[in-house]
């Protein structure tokens, strides 16, 4: 793809990132980061593909470094996000989300003590 | 073996895409936050699937390895840390983001097999020049996130760290990282760069990342998790150009454009202006943090005395810091709270926005504590009440209640909004003792005739004054 093409697409998606936060509560801002924090874990897919095209030794062990570590950073990230906003649910006006498709953690309320307060 | 055109991943990776912006517009709202996280978890699984099948890749195995380890180390992490301490997991989260920018893009110009655009020399040399970025502020980043957990975590002080010639250190280093950076761009003109180059780059980078947060002080450690999340964004759309990949780049910049809008949106919920989170301490010095004598008498009562203003007030408003956090103390408070309201006394909470140690951080804290929603008070909200009320009740807070942010110029935190329970008719802190908090400074209200301090652990005295209540 050419340069100006890359261009458009970079300043299109700063406005669109400008645009899609500029509203948030501040109950709202440690999540948010976080769940951003989580999304720029996609630098995994650079961290694939690089290493899947070295041929040198020392490129292959770093490659697989930036695997774990853009990993960790993703995965880590939607997780202890998820765990945040699990906080929030069953309270005031309506409770966060009905049916909670999450592989994971089940179905009902979490193994914990609290239920829908 | 590539299973998938080049179609069919464009279409993947526009998926993915979406459901990143779709994340992040959820996540801006109560009722759709945690149906976003998981549509931006779906998105980006999706993408990480469509690179698998799409490209050519050897060391498959040793890949998914690498990402089974990363999980290994990633879930458990996320699952088991404490509440209180999130925010120093989400910088360390946000730190090995960054230093895994930085090895694609170092991997990337180092290879043998040349640039995107290779051809002409001018998309080359653009290339290059995003792939410098992307190792110089993923260093900042990892570097600087390093700092900021082992601020959170009291691995060193919190104060600011300033030493003579710092500003002149970082910015030296700062020049040396750009101008090393600018070697990279010229020495790419053969088909890679020299890896001695690009470590060079990334040492010093690091050490500029280093000097960058050390200066800032622990109250506003908050503010610059946010905008190292912010650079990784960057870096991340940065190896995106240098990849040729349309995802990285959409992902990245998303981040790094929210990431700055939420930084300002921090910032000004902490009364700061972000160049003065960043440069204060440069410029200040530390002249001010030094309170007036310590030797002043302070007014310090029982449990019993607690219970008894407690139990015999009309109205009481809970100012809960992260000192509550730390003994976790939430559940006692909320039956506290109980109590009092069995007996026919207003309780409300006051929550300052950057309660806990970022903003939000005490909402989520009471709310795995299951305290109402509803008397949970945002301070613009809770402000007026405090002329009216009896008992301010501060567990574990300081500097969100301390009024110099008002009176005294200079202070470290002059100007933060602050909760102003020096209007009520009684104060009563529950401290530690009489050290000051985050962001080091004295607390004149301490010392005021109205106000009682209990000293001990939070958790402890709640429950000691709890029993209390009960046989009043």
């Amino acid at each position: 793809m050419d340069g100006i093409a890359l261009l458009t697409i970079f300043v299109l998606a700063v406005f669109v990132g400008f645009e899609v936060v500029s509203k948030v509560s501040t109950t709202l801002h440690t999540p948010l980061m976080s769940g951003a924090n989580a999304i720029h874990g996609v630098i995994l897919v650079g961290s694939i593909i690089v290493t899947g095209q070295t041929d040198s030794t020392v490129g292959l062990l770093l490659g697989l470094l930036s695997v774990v570590l853009a990993t960790v950073n993703m995965v880590g990230g939607f997780v202890v996000t998820d765990r945040m906003l699990q906080m929030f649910r069953g309270r005031g006006q309506r409770p966060v989300a009905g049916p909670r498709p999450t592989p994971g953690s089940g179905p009902g309320p979490a193994p914990g003590e609290e239920g829908t307060r | 073996m590539s299973l998938l055109s080049p179609t069919w991943t464009a279409i993947g990776y526009l998926v993915a895409a979406v459901c990143f912006v779709l994340a992040l517009k959820g996540l801006s709202s109560p009722g759709s936050a945690r149906r976003g996280n998981q549509i931006g978890a779906a998105g980006a699984v999706l993408a990480v699937l469509v690179t698998f099948f799409s490209g050519d890749l050897r060391h498959v195995p040793l890949i998914v390895a690498a990402i089974v380890v990363g999980t290994a180390l990633g879930v458990p992490a996320a699952r088991r840390v404490a509440m209180t301490q999130m925010p120093q997991l989400v910088a360390l989260f946000n730190g090995v983001g960054g230093a895994a920018a930085a090895l694609v893009a170092a991997l990337e110009l180092s290879g043998a097999h040349g640039l995107p655009g290779g051809t002409s020399t001018g998309s080359a040399s653009v290339a290059a020049a995003a792939g410098a970025f992307t190792v110089l502020v993923g260093a900042v980043s990892f570097s600087g996130s390093c700092v900021t957990f082992a601020k959170l975590q009291e691995l060193m002080t919190t104060r600011p760290v300033t030493f003579p010639g710092g500003p002149y250190l970082f910015g030296g280093s700062l020049a040396a990282a750009v101008a090393l950076a600018v070697a990279v761009v010229v020495d790419a003109h053969g088909t890679s760069v020299s890896p001695v180059l690009l470590l060079a780059l990334a040492v010093v980078a690091l050490l500029a990342g280093v000097l960058f947060v050390l200066p800032v002080g622990g109250a506003d450690v908050p503010i610059v998790i946010s905008l190292l999340n912010a650079f990784t964004g960057l870096t991340v759309a940065a190896s995106g150009y240098v990849l040729d990949n349309v995802l990285l780049l959409v992902a990245g910049t998303l981040v790094g454009a929210s990431g700055t809008i939420l930084t300002r949106l921090m910032a000004a919920a902490m009364g700061r202006s972000l160049t003065s989170t960043l440069f204060g301490a440069f410029r200040a010095g530390t002249a001010v943090a030094a309170g007036p004598g310590e030797d002043r008498p302070v007014r310090s009562g029982s449990p019993e005395d607690v219970a008894i203003l407690l139990g015999y007030a009309r109205k009481v408003i809970i100012v809960p810091g992260y000192g509550l956090a730390v003994a976790q103390a939430q559940h006692t408070i909320r039956e506290l709270a109980d109590l009092l309201e069995a007996r026919g006394i207003e309780v409300l909470y006051g929550i300052h926005p950057v309660a806990g140690r970022m903003p939000g951080h005490m909402n989520v804290l009471l709310a795995e504590a299951n305290v109402p929603y509803e008397a949970l008070k945002e301070m613009d909200e809770v402000n007026p009440s405090f002329s009216t009320t009896d008992v301010a009740l501060v567990v574990g807070a300081n500097d969100v209640v301390n009024p110099a942010a008002k009176t005294t110029p200079g202070a470290p935190i002059y100007g933060m909004p602050i909760l102003e329970v020096e209007q009520a008719q009684q104060v009563v802190f529950l401290k530690r003792s009489m050290r000051p908090g985050f962001a080091g400074i004295e607390n004149d209200l301490l010392y005021d005739p109205r106000t009682m301090l209990l000293f001990g652990d939070a958790k402890e005295s709640l429950t000691k004054v709890v029993n209390s209540v009960k046989s009043l």
